[in-house]
Order: C-alpha cells, then sequence, then structure tokens
C-alpha cells in the first residue's frame, strides 16, 4: 500500500540526521504556525502565492535561493569540520555512507536550488521592466516554473528527513547511481527533485526569451536593450538547448533503474560513458546559464556607479554571443581522463582556452568602464571590484585544467574543487548578492543598509580565499576530492585553514541575515521616493519604487541606449496627457495546485506507491486542464488609477 | 496604443520605425510554442545520439533486422502523414470558421493518428512477447525509449486534440483557442518531423 | 495585456506555423506537400529495401531523404519560409539545428573514440587474474 514506505525511513537511530530532521521540521512548522497565528494566510495567498507577477515572482525564486544557500552552507560547514579532523587514522564525526550524501547534496542544492533560482530570479524581476515591458510573455507559466523549482527544493529536504539522500556526487553518476549499487531511495530523490524543477527551469528559458524577442517597447531595438537583457537573451537560450539533454539523461538513468533498462548498467550492453558524455554536455552550458546573468548585473552595477556608459557595448553584446555558442563545444573537458583519446582531447582542450577571450573582452570592457569614472563605492560596486579580481584568478585555474596533460594530475582533485567555487562563488554568488543590494530598493521601496552590506561583502571575499586557495594548494599536492578521511597527516594544516575560512564566510552569510533584518526595522529612514536611488541608466529606475502591477502605465518610447539616462537628460518628466486602461492579468492559483501534486507524484515514484503516483500525476494533469478550460480573467486598472499613480510618483520630479 | 499617440512626435516616430514596440499576442504565442518545440527536438536529439550509440549493443540478443517489420512501419508513415495533412487542413477550416469541415478534418486527424498509436502499441507488445522488451539490451531500452517518447507524445497529442475539439465545441472559434490550434498544429507536424528521422534512422537502417 | 485581431498590425511579423494572411490556395499547399511527402517516403522505402541505390550509399541516400521529407513539411504544412516576415523563427530554427548538430556529432565522435580505446574484455580478464 505504501510501496517501499515504512517507519525505518526515518532515522531515528542516527543523531545527526536525526537532530538535522527535528531542526529542519521545527523551523517548517514554526513558520507556519506563526503564519496562521498572525493570519497571514490570505495575504500570502491573494498576493504571493498565487501572484502571476513578474516582481513577486522573482522575489519569490531570490528568496528561495538565501534560504537553500543557509541549507547549502550547512552540509559545506559540515564537511569542512569533517576533512579538518579526520587526518592520519582518525575517521572525524561523519560516517563514509553519510559524508558521501553531504557532499552529493551540497552540490545538487547550491547548483539547481542556489545559484539558479538567484539568477533566474534576478532576470524575472529586472528584464520585463528594463525592456519596458508589463510583465512576462506568459505569466501563468511563470508562476508553474517558481512552483516546480520549489517543489525540487522541497524533494530534496524531505530526503533528510524521510529516507536518504543520493551518495554520488552531484551528478550522480553510473554504475555507482544505478539500482545494482544504489538500492536505496537517495539518488531517485536526486533524480525526481531534478526532473520535476527541470521541466520549471527548462518553461522559464522558454518565457524569458520570448519575452526579450517579443515585448520590447517601441524604439527599443537589440542594440538599445541593456546589457543585462542580452545576458538574459543568451542565458535562456543556453537553457532551452541544454536542460532537454538533462530530462533526457535523467529519463534514461530512471528507465534502468525503475524498468530494467540498459542504457548505462554494466550488463546488458550498458555504457557508462555514455551518460558522462550526456551530463556533461548539459553541465558546460549549464554553468554558463550561471554565469552569463552574473555578467550582466556586473555590466549595469559598474557602468551606474561609474556614472558612465558601459564602455564597448557592442563588443560586449559579441563576447555574450559568442560564449553562448562556445559553451556548447566544450564539454568534454570535464573528462579529459576517460580515455578520449589525444586527438579529441586537444580539439576540447583549444576550445575551452578560446572560451576564455570573450570573457576577458568583458573584464577589459568593465575596466575601462571604471576608469576615468566618478566611482561611488557603494555595496553593489564592491561585489563587482571582488568579482574582477577573484573571477579572473578562478578563469585562469580554468584555462590551466583546460591543457589536457595539466588536467591529468589535477583531475578531481581537489584542485579543481578550488577552481569551480572560485569561479561559481567568485562569478555567480557575488553577482548574485550585487544584484540583490543594487535591485533591493526597486523592489521593496527602501534601501539596504550600506554598513552590513559591506561587512557582509568583506567576509565572503577573504573567508573565500582563506577556504579555497589551501584547495589549490592541496590538489597540487596530490589530495583528491571528496574524502571522508585521509592518511596524509600533512594535508591537515591546509584543511584547517580551510575550516577557518568558511567560518569567515558564515559571518558573511550571518551579516547578511543581519543586513535584511536592520534594513527592514529601519525602512523608514531608507526611503526611495524617486524610484531611482543610483542615479541609474535604464528604464527600471524610471518606475516607483516598487513599481505598480503593471510596471508602466505608458510603455516608453525608446529614442538610444541607456534609455532612462536619456530621459533625465532630455529635461523634467511629466505625467502623461492621456492614458488608456490597462488589462493586468488576475491571480492564478495554478501554478501552485500543480506543483501540489507534483510533489505528492514525485514523493510516491520515490517510494514505489504506484497508486498515489498515478492519482498525482492526473490530479496535476486535470489541474492543467481545469485552468486551461477557465478563460483566463483580466483585472483593468482604469486610467483614472493611471493618473494619480503617476502623479505620486513624478511629483518630486516637477519642480 | 501609446505607439499612435506618440507617432505624433517625430522622435517617438523614428522610434517606432526602428522597432514597433510588443508583438501582438498570437505571435508570442505562437513564437513561444515553437522554441518549446525546438527544445523538444533537442530533447529528441539526445535520445537519437543515445540509440546511435547502443544500436549496436544487442547483448547476444536480436538486432533490429530481425525485429523490423517494415510493412508494418510502412501503414505507420501514412497513418501519421495524412493525419498531419488533415491537421493543416482543420486548422485552415477553424481559421475560416467552417466550423463543419473543422470537426470533420480534427476526427480524420484524431482517426489517424489514434491508428498510428495501436499499431505502434501492437508492434510494442509483439515484440515484448517475443523476449525482446526493453529490459533485453542496451538497443532495445534505447529502441523502446526513442519510438516510446515518440508515441508518448502522439497520445499527449490527441489528449490535447480532444481537449481543442471539445472548447471550440463548447465556446465556438475564439481568438485564444485558435491561437491553441494553431500551437497544436505546430505539434502535429513536428511530431510527424520527427517520425521521418525515426523512420529513416531507425527503422530503414535497421532493417538492412 | 489587451487581445489583439488575429491579423498582425506589428512590423510585419509572421507566427511560425501560420500561412501568409493573403494567400490563396492554401488546400492546394497542404495538397503538393501531402504528394511530394509521400513520394520521398516512398523512395526512402525502395533505397532502404532494393539495390536501387549503390548499397555503401544508402545511409546517406537514406538521410539525404529524410532531410527532405523535413524540408516539405517544412515548408508546405509549417509554411517556414526564407522572407522577412518569417526571419525570427528561421534563427530560432537555425539555432537549434546547430545545438543537434553539435550534440550528436559530438556525442558520436566522442563515443566512437572511448570505443576505440577500451581495453578489450580479453585483456581486462587477465588482469584480474
Amino acid at each position: 500500500m505504501f510501496g517501499k514506505l515504512t517507519w525505518q525511513a526515518i532515522p531515528f537511530d542516527q543523531p545527526i540526521p536525526m537532530a538535522a530532521s527535528l531542526f529542519v521540521t521545527v523551523g517548517i512548522f514554526s513558520v507556519l504556525g506563526l503564519v496562521t497565528w498572525k493570519g497571514w494566510w490570505p495575504y500570502l495567498w491573494r498576493e504571493w502565492l498565487t501572484s502571476v507577477d513578474h516582481k513577486r515572482i522573482g522575489v519569490m525564486y531570490v528568496v528561495l535561493a538565501l534560504v537553500l544557500l543557509l541549507r547549502g552552507f550547512i552540509d559545506a560547514i559540515m564537511m569542512r569540520s569533517q576533512q579538518a579532523v579526520a587526518a592520519g587514522g582518525a575517521q572525524g564525526y561523519l560516517p563514509p555512507e553519510h559524508y558521501d550524501q553531504i557532499f552529493s547534496a551540497h552540490g545538487t542544492i547550491m547548483i539547481f536550488f542556489m545559484a539558479m533560482p538567484l539568477m533566474i530570479g534576478l532576470m524575472n524581476f529586472v528584464v520585463p521592466l528594463q525592456i519596458g515591458a508589463r510583465d512576462v510573455a506568459f505569466p501563468v507559466l511563470n508562476a508553474i516554473s517558481l512552483w516546480l523549482t520549489a517543489t525540487g527544493a522541497l524533494l530534496v529536504n524531505v530526503s533528510l528527513v524521510v529516507g536518504n539522500f543520493a551518495r554520488t556526487g552531484w551528478l550522480a553518476y553510473p554504475p555507482l547511481s544505478e539500482l545494482r549499487f544504489s538500492p536505496d531511495v537517495g539518488v531517485d530523490y536526486y533524480l525526481w527533485a531534478l526532473q520535476i524543477s527541470g521541466v520549471g527551469t527548462l518553461l522559464a528559458g522558454i518565457n524569458m526569451v520570448t519575452t526579450i524577442l517579443k515585448l520590447r517597447a517601441p524604439g527599443m531595438s537589440y542594440m538599445r536593450m541593456p546589457v543585462f537583457c542580452w545576458t538574459a537573451l543568451c542565458s535562456n537560450m543556453l537553457i532551452i538547448a541544454a536542460f532537454p539533454i538533462l530530462t533526457a539523461t535523467f529519463g534514461m538513468l530512471l528507465l534502468d533503474r525503475y524498468a530494467g533498462m540498459h542504457f548505462f548498467t554494466n550488463g546488458g550492453g550498458g555504457n557508462m560513458m555514455l551518460y558522462i558524455n550526456l551530463i556533461w554536455a548539459w553541465g558546460h552550458p549549464e554553468v554558463y546559464i550561471l554565469i552569463l546573468p552574473a555578467f550582466g548585473v556586473f555590466s549595469e552595477v559598474i557602468a551606474t556607479f561609474s556614472g558612465k556608459p558601459l564602455f564597448g557595448y557592442r563588443s560586449m553584446v559579441g563576447a555574450t554571443l559568442a560564449i553562448c555558442v562556445l559553451s556548447f563545444t566544450v564539454w568534454l573537458h570535464h573528462f579529459f581522463t576517460m580515455g578520449a583519446g589525444a586527438d579529441v582531447n586537444a580539439f576540447f582542450g583549444i576550445m575551452s582556452m578560446i572560451i576564455a577571450v570573450p570573457t576577458g573582452v568583458k573584464v577589459f570592457n568593465w575596466l575601462f568602464t571604471l576608469y576615468r569614472g566618478r566611482i561611488r563605492y557603494e555595496p553593489p560596486v564592491l561585489w563587482a571590484i571582488g568579482f574582477m579580481v577573484t573571477f579572473v584568478i578562478g578563469g585562469l585555474t580554468g584555462v590551466l585544467l583546460a591543457v589536457p596533460p595539466a588536467d591529468f594530475v589535477l583531475h578531481n582533485s581537489v584542485f579543481l574543487v578550488a577552481h569551480f567555487h572560485n569561479v561559481i562563488i567568485g562569478g555567480v554568488v557575488f553577482g548574485g548578492l550585487a544584484g540583490v543590494n543594487y535591485w533591493f530598493p526597486k523592489a521593496f521601496g527602501f534601501t539596504l543598509d550600506r554598513r552590513l552590506g559591506a561587512l557582509s561583502f568583506w567576509c565572503w571575499l577573504v573567508g573565500f580565499y582563506v577556504a579555497f586557495m589551501p584547495l589549490y594548494a592541496l590538489g597540487l599536492l596530490g589530495m583528491t576530492r571528496r574524502l571522508q578521511h585521509y592518511a596524509v597527516r600533512a594535508w591537515q594544516p591546509y584543511l584547517i585553514v580551510a575550516e577557518v575560512g568558511a567560518l569567515i564566510i558564515l559571518c558573511g552569510i550571518l551579516a547578511i541575515i543581519a543586513q535584511l533584518v536592520v534594513s527592514i526595522r529601519t525602512r523608514e529612514q531608507r526611503r526611495d521616493l524617486s524610484g531611482d536611488p543610483w542615479n541609474g541608466r535604464t528604464l527600471e529606475w524610471s518606475t516607483a519604487s516598487p513599481p505598480p502591477a503593471y510596471n508602466f502605465a505608458v510603455l516608453p518610447t525608446v529614442t538610444s541606449l541607456d534609455a532612462f539616462w536619456t530621459m533625465k537628460e532630455s529635461g523634467v518628466r511629466a505625467p502623461a496627457e492621456h492614458y488608456e486602461p490597462i488589462e493586468v492579468p488576475a491571480n492564478s492559483a495554478n501554478g501552485f495546485i500543480t506543483a501540489f501534486f507534483a510533489v505528492i507524484t514525485g514523493f510516491s515514484l520515490i517510494w514505489h506507491i504506484w497508486w498515489l503516483a498515478i492519482l498525482g500525476l492526473v490530479c496535476a494533469a486535470l489541474t492543467l486542464m481545469a485552468f486551461g478550460w477557465i478563460e483566463r480573467h483580466e483585472i483593468e486598472v482604469s486610467a483614472e488609477e493611471l493618473a494619480a499613480a503617476e502623479r505620486a510618483h513624478l511629483r518630486p520630479e516637477v519642480s | 496604443m501609446s505607439a499612435q499617440a506618440a507617432a505624433l512626435d517625430p522622435g517617438a516616430q523614428a522610434a517606432v520605425h526602428v522597432h514597433s514596440g510588443p508583438a501582438p499576442v498570437r505571435i508570442v504565442v505562437a513564437y513561444g510554442f515553437w522554441i518549446f518545440l525546438l527544445s523538444d527536438i533537442i530533447l529528441f536529439s539526445a535520445l537519437f545520439a543515445s540509440y546511435a550509440v547502443l544500436h549496436g549493443h544487442t547483448a547476444g540478443g536480436p538486432s533490429g533486422r530481425e525485429l523490423f517489420e517494415l510493412r508494418h512501419v510502412g501503414v505507420e508513415t501514412l497513418s501519421l502523414l495524412f493525419s498531419s495533412y488533415t491537421c493543416g487542413l482543420a486548422l485552415y477550416a477553424a481559421e475560416r470558421r467552417q466550423l463543419r469541415a473543422f470537426y470533420v478534418c480534427a476526427a480524420l486527424t484524431f482517426a489517424l493518428g489514434a491508428t498510428f498509436l495501436a499499431l505502434e502499441l501492437q508492434e510494442f507488445a509483439g515484440l515484448i512477447a517475443r523476449g525482446a522488451g526493453p529490459s533485453r539490451s542496451a538497443f532495445l531500452s534505447a529502441f523502446f525509449s526513442l519510438v516510446g517518447l515518440h508515441g508518448a507524445h502522439v497520445t499527449t497529442g490527441l489528449l490535447w486534440l480532444t481537449f481543442l475539439v471539445a472548447q471550440i465545441a463548447h465556446r465556438g472559434p475564439r481568438d485564444f483557442v485558435l491561437r491553441r490550434l494553431l500551437c497544436f498544429s505546430l505539434f502535429w507536424h513536428a511530431l510527424d518531423i520527427i517520425w521521418v528521422a525515426l523512420l529513416s534512422l531507425v527503422y530503414l537502417m535497421g532493417a538492412r | 495585456m489587451t487581445e489583439h485581431s488575429p491579423q498582425p498590425a506589428h512590423g510585419a511579423e509572421r507566427p511560425p506555423g501560420a500561412a501568409e494572411a493573403d494567400r490563396p490556395g492554401s488546400i492546394l499547399l497542404y495538397t503538393t506537400g501531402l504528394v511530394f511527402a509521400l513520394l520521398l517516403t516512398g523512395a526512402s522505402f525502395l533505397v532502404s529495401q532494393t539495390h536501387l541505390l549503390w548499397g555503401p550509399g544508402v545511409p546517406a541516400g537514406l538521410a539525404v531523404l529524410a532531410i527532405a521529407q523535413m524540408g516539405v513539411h517544412l515548408v508546405f504544412f509549417l509554411h517556414i519560409s526564407t522572407g522577412p516576415d518569417n526571419t525570427n523563427n528561421v534563427v530560432a530554427l537555425a539555432f537549434g539545428l546547430l545545438i543537434v548538430t553539435l550534440i550528436v556529432s559530438g556525442t558520436l565522435w566522442i563515443m566512437a573514440h572511448l570505443d576505440a580505446n577500451m581495453v578489450p574484455v580479453s585483456a581486462i580478464m587477465e588482469m584480474t587474474r
């Protein structure tokens, strides 16, 4: 009746997972209890859970990312602590079967449920505003994407309490991930969580590309789009191109595990290297999906806080497009050592070196933008400068790894671990935090506290170097990745230093939390009444903070790049003479309800509760059909309301 | 709307000449669906690549040459091709509000698609009965998944078509339903394009 | 987001899959496409099952016929053209085809090399002894 699910699934006999489960369960129920007690459910349901407004959805994505950052970071601290003590004969405090789950969960969560939602959230919030549109192309689909991503995140966290997670690393290579060697539910949690959220991500990619190509304001030709929109476009094109490969590959592994097929098994003619080839054909574009929006954030931030237009707009666009295409020609560098031979290695090695060139072009453009600018050192700029130094170092180690002979020494060592954390933290995380600091006032109507922002930056920056530079050295000394314990005592001092670095990053994370709490408490002192706290250059700063549901009362007419800057230069912005009523899409519970059934379906499939899985799937399908059947409601905003809102927003401007 | 108001201003006129603003809903919806289809084609190509790698891995079991019956495949191909044709006619009729013609063509599309599906299920059942099911070898896993994924898409399409016909019967040929019909026709034609690849690379090459 | 009429007033752009607005004889277009597709399908079967085409050329012949059939579908059923009203649709299609080519050819090249470098089973068994 309940498939493989029994009471044994809850780790009553293992203290650490049990403690973690209690912590998470108590935490979640406390939050739910607080919301119920305060009577916030109607507000939450109406304003957030059923919202199809891209701004709300963007905020929810970022909230998801920050919460999962905490979960993934706890995994990181646990790993660092284990490795700091498990030298010589010592076994540390985490047995191998637990340690393996932690590094697998850490990677899975950080990539899929922290970095991706962070970037997608920023793009969701900003892009329609920057292109002068009212919303994305498909608002209800946008909500569905968000909630399916949340479904995946939920399933991964449920594995903490019920059952266990995969022990196979964040990419679950066969044959280890096949049924024969991973008979328990761990790999199934991993696969279903990612298949479900993968659908959400693919739909988000389609939504954003259609939005950017088809919904730009009058006059906004491609070459007048902000660079962030270009990077968003290319990133989402990569999502559309790459995520189907992930879906197909995980689908095949699921068929092996559930239907006894032989795609990647040891017997029956299976080919494990096929999995590795396909998963990295997705995996490499994935890292460019993550970094391109971050590059876009930095372009916006650096231009705004230098008070100058971005240097080399055309070459920026060209470099972004080049990275987009080239990202599909390098994936073998993730498995140089696995036997493809010199010809193949040479081709992919050379392509991997070539792909560094457009990034170099971007770095020079940012430097030339800063040069002779009147730089204001607000937190977003701190993150940007920290990024430039850190990411360049990480990129250089990447080019080093791109040389096959060097990679033969360094593959799967902690040198590799240091490299990818270097570029992901220095690039994606710094970019995400820069973006959050930069656009927070637009989203919520007040700025974030500067000093705590600077503190969080310095802790992250120093903490990153202290945590990961020792790993470069260790990698060159021969230390392999993912070690639960190790015999070489000489490595221990480095790992202790790395632990200290992780603790400094912890301070950075606490500073972010403090920044949010303090800023919310003192928000009246930091209200943004003009909608343009940073003297921005792009269209999102022309709206009120926060913008009304419809974004623009009258769609702006764009006559140049940096459209808002041009509007400000050409004089006073007055309300329009005439307003037409606007229709805004009504809320829809489609996303939330579909995701609810997706959770049920996913959980049942994991535990082999077939009747419940079918029921969940049928209900999800019926939900989509039911919402498809009813005609979508729209709410009209009258011309009078528009005029009143515009006058209130523009009053400080009219002299 | 604002474009027309702004057209009085020469600067704005020039702007609109450069890019006229957001596209009409029909174009937005159809384009979004078009790129969804391209992502679906990439999904299929990953499975095609896997099939190409694994087609020789028969693990001592039967190969394509022993299993594929081309007469059967030929009838499947004709069914799907004709259903693509009737689908095009159905869209043509609906857009011109010729509802009776639409219902006939939609029914034919459904019938031909269902025929395709029935034949395919018959083929699968036969293979499984002969001990050549998907768990026999990597080749058969790849074959069943690739052809099966296409069949799953056809099934979804038939359900979708039923839903759309019901909507038109209930609401008439409203704009939003016609947009969905346009998307369905894109989907249905794309499935036939994928079948062409399946036919050529799996069945015709495999049967030699 | 208000609804617009089906005929786009937008700067000369056509949704993918939609026939040109003022084009008569659409039924003729579909029927022509059907006939071409039937002929090409028949040709594929002939090429594969008879000796009409020189043996080693059969795979290439089948590939060419398949591409031709896909082209017929794209042009006659999906109304894809190279006109300026269709540029976005063609560019998207081209991008998709580029990715498909990179993935399929890359996979085949890599997997073939891996296979060639694979130690034969007999030698592996020797090593375990």
